[in-house]
């Protein structure tokens, strides 16, 4: 069990907007995590290197930051053992950058583009997500 | 390269990632109760995603569209939005794979790379083979732009 946190989530909710308001007005860029991740790797098509190395830098940065502030890490709970983390992680990098896009980009971003494409995009992984995790949970 | 940009994009990924811890999702087990939708009846069902995405959503839409009148950015020449439109089978099939097994385990790319920064082993293993299947989606698409049609 979690907790529901609607005004915590809306608030974090509203600080990745924000963050996603501010790399469009200083590099005119979708917030996309899953592409700019993919793009710290070799062959580089442009000399973004440094900004996305900085942005990449800042996500993880994040949780020090709120030990910092607060005296606590974020709670996390992993409960998928070793192998699933491996392979799921795989398949998520794999995915991600073969439909061109994550949670951020596609279901962030491009939903609040209104582009039918990270809409068809979002819907479909909300729902094989939501699939999975029934068969997880209560078929398995 | 020039130093302000780059600082203001670590600023934009700071931001994220505390936007992220902030709204629980760096917490798989919050995402994994967000899409347990048959706990709904149980009670066990963790509804606050949903607020996450309606307020990122919300900010973006608003932003983008203040930001999006100026001519150009602050610190590039132009404004780069994704141009395609064809919601085609790579798309379908991309997406699939990554939601199948961002519901397996509730880490997606964001808040993987932030729970990196908690040292967490789980998050090491998982962002570890993320990139791998990233560089072996990006080789796979650059063989097959090249191959004859």
């Amino acid at each position: 069990m979690t907790a529901f946190t609607p005004i915590a989530s809306l608030i974090g909710g509203a600080m990745i907007g924000l963050a996603a308001v501010l790399l469009m007005s200083v590099k005119g860029r979708i917030a996309g995590v899953s592409g700019i991740a993919s793009r710290l790797f070799p062959p580089y098509a442009d000399g973004e290197l440094f900004g996305r190395l900085a942005f990449v830098a800042g996500l993880v940065a994040a949780p020090l930051v709120y030990l910092l502030v607060t005296g606590s890490l974020p709670e996390l709970t992993v409960a998928a053992s070793a192998p699933l983390l491996g392979v799921a992680g795989l398949l998520v990098g794999f995915g991600s950058v073969w439909g061109n896009g994550c949670t951020s980009g596609h279901g962030v971003c491009g939903i609040a583009r209104l582009s039918t494409r990270s809409i068809a995009a979002t819907l479909v992984f909300m729902t094989t997500a939501i699939v999975t995790l029934f068969i997880l949970r209560h078929v398995l | 390269m020039s130093f302000v940009p780059v600082l203001l994009q670590f600023v934009v990924g700071l931001f994220f990632g505390l936007g992220l811890i902030v709204a629980g999702m760096s917490n798989p087990a919050k995402v994994q109760n967000f899409l347990d939708f048959a706990a709904i009846g149980t009670g066990g069902w963790d509804a606050s995603l949903a607020f996450v995405m309606a307020g990122a959503v919300a900010v973006t839409a608003a932003g983008y569209r203040l930001v999006l009148r100026r001519t150009k950015p602050l610190f590039a020449a132009g404004f780069l939005l994704p141009r395609a439109s064809a919601i085609d089978a790579r798309l379908m099939v991309g997406a699939a794979l990554f939601g199948i097994c961002w519901g397996l385990v509730g880490f997606c790319p964001g808040p993987a790379l932030t729970a990196l920064g908690t040292g967490s082993a789980s998050a090491m293993l998982f962002v570890a083979a993320m990139f791998a299947g990233m560089l072996a989606a990006r080789w796979l698409a650059d063989r097959m732009t090249r191959a004859p049609a």
